[in-house]
């Protein structure tokens, strides 16, 4: 398997009034053709950020501090404007939040989905271009028909596929999606996330999905990273992460949702609130929240290793033995 | 405009913020500059109305050292009579937003607050005054009730207050919405208390940046009719000045320093008053602010 | 597509306004000020025929109620009554002038809609650069222009000093043209001056309207999804930023209507331009009631009907308008 996306210790800042946003701190993974990557941790972590810095799309106040981003060998940060756009949608695209108002009010879905088809193949005759709206609806269960309808005129759900569809249309070998599910009922999650894991497979797509619902990602992924306060506290494959969580952040956050395995258990909050990312706390970003603080935590940043095959966490407790 | 939320109470520095921020100064500096010379100007330099020349030689003089701005079609000095009518300008801008500010509040304070059928009917109301073309209305206003200062204040008072009105409005029905509002309803406050103690004071930034914006309106809109000849003929105001200068074709003489100064002086005036009351509005409408 | 029911209820919404209007003005004019006939029949040195001709056409000596209904009835046959200064039909004096108004609001509108359509768009696309702060200052100046003081400027320095273009009227006097295009040669350039001013006036608030609008639009996230399909900025701009700009921009247009007449009759007085406005003003200067009247009545009824228009292209264009 070839490693299609590398992310390499990537830091990013927002420039605020109040001071500089810490909002990624040193964040690497990577990501294998055909694969899918779940990234989770409470609102404001910088799953968004990191999400939004691989095609380059963040605002014009963020700042790369440092990292790289490797996508098929090559380091997007140092491409020109030009250079990015044609790699953009080509083939790394993005499904974003189904509540959220991606899509264009005033235009109509086929001329939407069609619109990137149109820019980064010129030479397509606009008959296949429409040839492959529709069957790109078709996909994603929306009747051809309705290529002509206007957003408002679809669910939520329905927007949502439409979102999905459109994100297909370039072909792309990388599809990221933010929050692809949240805010829509649970049924409709169901039907979404279903479609896009039978797409993601029949595609052979490599996917990032970021959630802050872990049941989803659960069911998604085949890699889980955890975020907390800007940083990569945890990451493994999914069956590992959850069944050997090494992180307390981790811990906490599993122990925070209804079992996704068995039966609904009570659900625990975490105590406390994220960290003020201007000034971050010193030492692990966690200490302040974490039960098993202890003085070095304080101190002293931990780094992440090897806790398991293939599984590696940031916390100076690693390797005691659990109490 | 969108009904954003507005910090609940105003902050106490709201002008030292627009201070801070360089067109909002430009604007609190010019119409700094402005009070003042209208204020010790016409002390220093008193003007005399009736100081009219008898010879045709003093008419439309350009600037010299005896008269700095030249002098008017009556031979008059322009410098001290542009001093004197700074005041009336003011005056009657600031009178006429007065009016206009305290009905437009009351109209769209009570057309959000009641939803039946009074606000409907007030709404109504502001509908179809806002859609009227507001330099007509004025015109046949002054010339049906006659020209005089206090006609002028209530002819531009009486017809500027729909927009405010709309504005208040649709603040107090986002406010309206708001749980805290419902909660002191059903514990029995009148109407009149919920209005005055809680929802005026968060509607009250809003009307202030509105003033300001609404003061400009005025002078402009004070400017304008005295030009037309609706203003009050026995008053020197900037735009008298400019009707009678455009009256006796100052404009065809090339007498520039009739023309220029009163004109001026409208312009600085209004660009004060603009330029903070487009920083004011914002500062309250978190929706425009600048990163 | 059109809803038919919306464009129904909004059409009943006109005719009640104009309703409204009409009611206002005969109110205005019969019930304030007095003596009727001063205001209506005060026709200079009118015969006594002519006089009882004017107190019968509008059932002066006939209660309130009743005179409201001639006057409808007059309305609706197009009779105004007679303007006093000119001795004639207020309603063929109204018609001569309306066309030169036309002329004079259809070349600044133009220019206003442009400019300042595109100024905005330029503004908010480079947001808080050193472009869009100066576009921003120049329109708040604009905007505390007064149009007439405007136009006096131009007159000494382009017309005075410089003696680039005509300054009054809106032909040469007693000048004689060998061909259509040399007459259209000299409209234009008595055009000149009267359209610049009501074009600088009035373009600052359509660019600041633009502006912040546009900037609105572009937080919104399909701009982000425009972005992420590799459109370049520009494309995104156009093709997805202003069609959704636009719905405001024409909210806009028919608020500047009412602006531009305003506009209008202050250029026509600097300018001697023989249309609407000044004849407003020198109905103004004379107290031609009649006159006035109507003109007000025709101004008020122009601005409801381009807001008519605006609602009715703002449900064409936006395809979230529903039923109501
Ligand atoms: N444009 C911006 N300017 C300043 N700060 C920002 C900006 N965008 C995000 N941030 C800050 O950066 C941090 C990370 O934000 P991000 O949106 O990446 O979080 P997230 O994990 O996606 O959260 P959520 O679950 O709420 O979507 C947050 O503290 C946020 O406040
Ligand atoms: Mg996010």
């Amino acid at each position: 398997m070839s490693t299609l996306l590398d992310i390499q210790d990537l830091a990013i800042n927002f420039k605020t009034r109040s001071g500089d946003v810490h909002a990624v701190d040193g964040v690497s993974f990577q990501l294998e053709a055909g694969k899918v990557l779940g990234i989770a941790g409470e609102s404001g972590c910088g799953k968004t950020t990191t999400a939004l810095s691989i095609p380059r799309l963040l605002p014009s106040n963020a700042r790369l501090v440092r990292g790289h981003i490797l996508f098929d060998g090559v380091d997007l940060m140092q491409f020109s404007e030009g250079e990015i756009e044609k790699i953009r949608w080509k083939q790394i695209s993005m499904v974003f939040q189904g509540a959220m108002n991606a899509l264009n009010p005033v235009k109509t879905i086929g001329a939407q989905i069609i619109e990137p088809i149109v820019w980064h193949e010129p030479a397509i005759a606009r008959g296949d271009a429409n040839q492959r709206v529709l069957e790109l609806l078709e996909r994603v269960g929306i009747p051809a028909a309705r290529a002509r309808s206007y957003p408002h005129e679809f669910s939520g759900g329905m927007r949502q596929r439409v979102m999905i569809a459109m994100a297909l249309a370039c072909r792309p070998k990388l599809i990221i999606s933010d929050e692809p599910v949240t805010a829509l009922d649970v049924m409709i999650q169901a039907q979404i996330l279903n479609l896009l894991k039978d797409l993601q497979k029949q595609m052979n797509l490599a996917m990032i999905f970021i959630s802050h619902d872990l049941s989803v990602i659960a069911e998604s992924c085949d890699e889980i990273a955890i975020m907390y306060a800007g940083k990569l506290v945890e990451r493994g494959s999914i069956r590992k992460v959850f069944s050997q969580p090494a992180h307390p952040y981790t811990q906490a956050l599993i122990r925070s949702f209804p079992n996704i395995y068995g039966k609904q258990e009570l659900i625990h909050g975490i105590p406390g609130y994220p960290p003020n990312l201007i000034h971050p706390p010193t030492g692990c970003r966690f200490h302040e929240r974490c039960d098993r603080c202890i003085d070095i935590c304080a101190q002293s940043e931990p780094v992440l290793r090897e806790v398991g095959e293939g599984q590696i966490a940031a916390c100076h407790r690693i390797g005691e033995t659990l109490p | 405009m969108n009904a954003t939320a507005v910090p609940a109470s105003r902050p106490p520095n709201l002008w030292v913020q627009v201070w801070e921020i360089p067109l909002g100064r430009a604007g609190i500096i010019l119409l700094g500059i402005v009070l003042v010379l209208s204020l010790v100007g016409p002390v220093v330099f008193p003007f005399n109305p009736k100081d009219i020349t008898s010879t045709a030689a003093d008419i439309l003089q350009p600037p010299s050292s005896m008269h700095w701005l030249g002098t008017d079609e009556l031979g008059r000095d322009v410098f001290r009579e542009t001093l004197v009518g700074a005041r009336l300008s003011l005056l009657v801008g600031l009178l006429a937003t007065a009016i206009s500010i305290t009905l437009g509040s009351i109209i769209g304070l009570l057309a959000g607050y009641y939803r039946g059928a009074v606000g409907i009917t007030l709404m109504r109301v502001t509908d179809f005054f806002l859609v009227l073309p507001l330099l007509p209305l004025i015109i046949i206003l002054a010339a049906i009730f006659g020209q005089s200062f206090s006609i002028t204040i209530m002819v531009i008072g009486l017809t500027s207050w729909p927009s405010t009105a709309r504005i208040v409005r649709s603040q107090v029905i986002s406010l309206r919405e708001r749980q805290f509002i419902e909660r002191i309803r059903s514990l029995g406050a009148t109407d009149l208390r919920v209005i005055a103690v809680h929802i005026l004071p968060n509607v009250l930034p809003l009307i202030y940046a509105n003033t300001v914006l609404v003061i400009a309106g005025s002078i402009l809109s004070e400017a304008t009719l005295a030009f037309l000849g609706l203003g009050d003929p026995v008053r020197v105001s900037w735009g008298t000045m400019l009707h009678f200068g455009f009256v006796a074709g100052a404009a065809g003489r090339g007498a520039w320093w009739y023309l220029l100064p009163p004109g001026l002086g409208i312009v600085l005036v209004v660009l004060g008053f603009t330029l903070a009351g487009h920083t004011l509005d914002q500062l309250l409408n978190p929706r425009l602010r600048e990163f | 597509m059109l809803r038919f029911g919306l464009v129904l209820k909004k059409a009943v919404q006109v005719i009640i306004t104009l309703f409204a209007v009409i009611t206002f003005n005969f109110l205005l004019f019969r019930v304030l000020p007095g003596d009727p006939i001063r205001l209506i029949a005060r026709a200079g040195n009118l015969s006594p025929e002519a006089i009882s001709r004017l107190r019968d056409l509008f059932g002066l000596d006939k209660p309130l109620v009743t005179q409201y209904f001639y006057y409808l009835r007059n309305l609706f046959t197009g009779e105004f009554g007679m303007s006093y200064t000119y001795r004639r039909p207020v309603i063929d004096i109204l018609q001569e002038r309306i066309a030169n108004t036309v002329i004079l609001l259809a070349a600044a509108t133009v220019i206003v809609v442009l400019i300042g359509v595109a100024a905005g768009v330029i503004a908010a696309a480079r947001r808080g650069s050193k472009t869009d702060q100066s576009l921003v200052v120049t329109s708040l100046v604009f905007w505390s222009l007064p149009t007439f003081w405007t136009g006096l400027i131009l007159v000494i320095l382009l017309g005075v000093y410089v003696k680039a273009f005509p300054v009054s009227g809106i032909t040469t006097p007693g000048a004689s043209f060998d061909s259509s295009f040399a007459r259209l040669l000299d409209l234009g350039k008595h055009l000149v001056l009267p359209t610049i001013t009501l074009a600088i006036v009035d373009m600052g608030q359509f660019m600041l309207i633009t502006r912040s609008t546009l900037v609105d639009v572009l937080t919104e996230d399909y701009i982000l999804t425009g972005k992420a399909k590799g459109l370049p900025f520009r494309r995104v701009l156009w093709g997805h930023a202003v069609p959704n700009a636009l719905l405001p921009i024409i909210t806009t247009t028919a608020l500047y209507v009412s602006l531009v007449i305003g506009g209008a009759i202050q250029v026509e007085t600097v300018f001697s331009w023989p249309g609407m406005g000044r004849l407003m003003y020198d109905a103004v200067l004379r107290r031609d009631y009649p006159i006035l009247e109507a003109s007000f009545l025709f101004l008020a009824a122009t601005v409801i009907l381009a807001n008519f228009l605006s609602d009715i292209m703002y449900m064409v264009i936006d395809p979230r308008v529903k039923e109501a």
